[in-house]
């Protein structure tokens, strides 16, 4: 049985535990809805450029001088994984879903002899995976210096991705992120970004043959393509800081919740002990005066 | 009345410009080129340059870095990075031609100084660069080619 002082302390240490999730909470609910906001933000773009994209695609598609990223190596031997996590912890299972589903992958391919390589983004990813499978990392990209995430580090990212992808170090590469659902629901995504596949707009055919191209299709083509890259990495990482913060702040709201119940139980037991411990004392004094 | 279209200018990072506008002069990889309602639908890369807009209400201009211009029955603009020229000052300008060069010289060292293509690309966007310092009345800089 603690004492009267243990459970006191316990009881002060809880409550400022509680002070702290919930901080933590007002403040993921802060960058959540800037984070909300910077996807949102870019959500014209990415849909434009899709189109755009998704139309020259499907007039250059099957031509044999199409570009690699569009058509692919002609091989599916070697994958690139690249696995986007938060920096941070404390976002309940947030890091944990994303790598559960790249591990389902890399375990997939491996059986299927493929060869796998991994580039992570983000800290946390990088401990969980680098436990079992140090020996297929190829990089690491650092983003715990970055405030606000801007177009120039996702292009960091696709520059890094493209560089290995023209030196042939492999011939698929996916994307491992969360997609924003709400504050409750974030979902782990696997998105292949090469070779890309756009879709190309629907009802319209023979509609993208109207278009005057300058410089021609295939230049256009070849220059859109690693832009390509960049704004889907782009929007994937916009919408894995949401889900951060989403999943954070679900996450803090159930600690402050459980802080709570907590101090609920403790000051019942410290009350408890209160009143059994003066009672003991009426006891003793009762039937100390009962003996003279 | 002038007759007008639907025009947006987007980058990756936020949406800069949504308005009817009666004419866009475009800074089209392959030469200047003036949208009016009705153009033929086009599409075309963008070097780096100044982008005007003619609204009703006056001219707004915009210096681009590159990206693509789909021009249909309306127009879009995809900028890789877009300022106004109202918040262009000369550090901002400067922190571009910078970027600018470094690519150029990363290129250069990369690959042979005179194969075509590739480096070529480079020092045409360096130069553009450097030229739209001129147009908006900056001190262009002069960097060593």
């Amino acid at each position: 049985m603690p004492s009267l002082k243990d459970l006191k302390n316990r009881i002060s240490s809880v409550k400022s535990t509680r002070k702290i999730t919930k901080a933590m909470q007002m403040v993921a609910a802060a960058k959540l809805r800037r984070a909300q906001d910077a996807a949102e933000q870019s959500r014209p773009y990415t849909e434009r450029f899709n189109e755009v994209l998704g139309s020259l695609a499907a007039s250059v598609g099957d031509s044999p001088t199409a570009p690699k990223l569009l058509s692919g190596t002609g091989k599916d031997d070697v994958h690139l994984l690249v696995v986007m996590t938060s920096e941070r912890g404390l976002c309940g299972g947030f890091n944990t879903n994303i790598v559960k589903l790249a591990k389902t992958r890399i375990a997939e391919l491996k059986a299927a002899g493929k060869t796998v390589k991994i580039l992570t983004v983000g800290k946390k990813g990088r401990e969980q995976l680098k436990r079992e499978y140090a020996d297929l990392f190829v990089g690491h990209v650092d983003l715990s210096e970055v405030k606000k995430l801007g177009y120039a580090d996702a292009q960091g990212v696709a520059k890094d991705i493209l560089t290995r992808f023209d030196a042939g170090e492999f011939d698929v590469a996916t994307l491992f992120y969360s997609v924003f659902q709400s504050v409750i629901s974030q979902v782990p995504t696997a998105q292949q970004i090469i070779p890309a596949s756009y879709d190309a707009p629907e009802g319209e055919e023979g509609a993208t043959a109207l278009y005057d191209y300058e410089p021609d299709e295939e230049r256009i083509l070849a220059d859109l393509l690693p832009r390509g890259v960049a704004t889907q990495i782009f929007s994937a990482l916009l919408e894995n800081a949401a889900s951060e913060q989403g999943a954070r702040m679900s996450a803090m709201d159930n600690a402050t919740r459980n802080a709570g119940e907590m101090i609920d139980k403790l000051t019942i037991e410290y009350n408890r002990s209160r009143q059994a411990v003066i009672t003991n004392e009426l006891i003793e004094i009762i039937s100390g005066a009962e003996a003279l | 009345m002038a007759e007008t279209m639907q025009f947006d200018l987007v980058s990756p990072e936020r949406s800069l410009m949504s308005a009817q506008v009666t004419a866009v002069s475009i800074p089209g990889t392959e030469g200047d080129m003036t949208a009016m309602p009705n153009h033929a639908p086009t599409i075309t890369t963008l070097r780096p340059g100044i982008l005007k807009v003619e609204t009703e209400k006056g001219t707004e201009s915009f210096v681009v870095t590159g990206g693509f211009a789909e021009i249909g029955e309306k127009l879009t603009i995809l900028a890789e990075k877009a300022v106004p020229h109202a918040d262009m000052d000369q550090a901002t300008y400067e922190a571009l031609v910078k970027e600018a060069e470094a690519a150029y010289k990363e290129v250069k060292d990369a690959y042979f100084e005179n194969e075509p293509g590739i480096v070529d690309e480079a020092a045409k966007l360096l130069q553009d660069m450097v030229a739209v310092g001129t147009h908006i009345g900056l001190d262009p800089m002069s960097p060593n080619f």
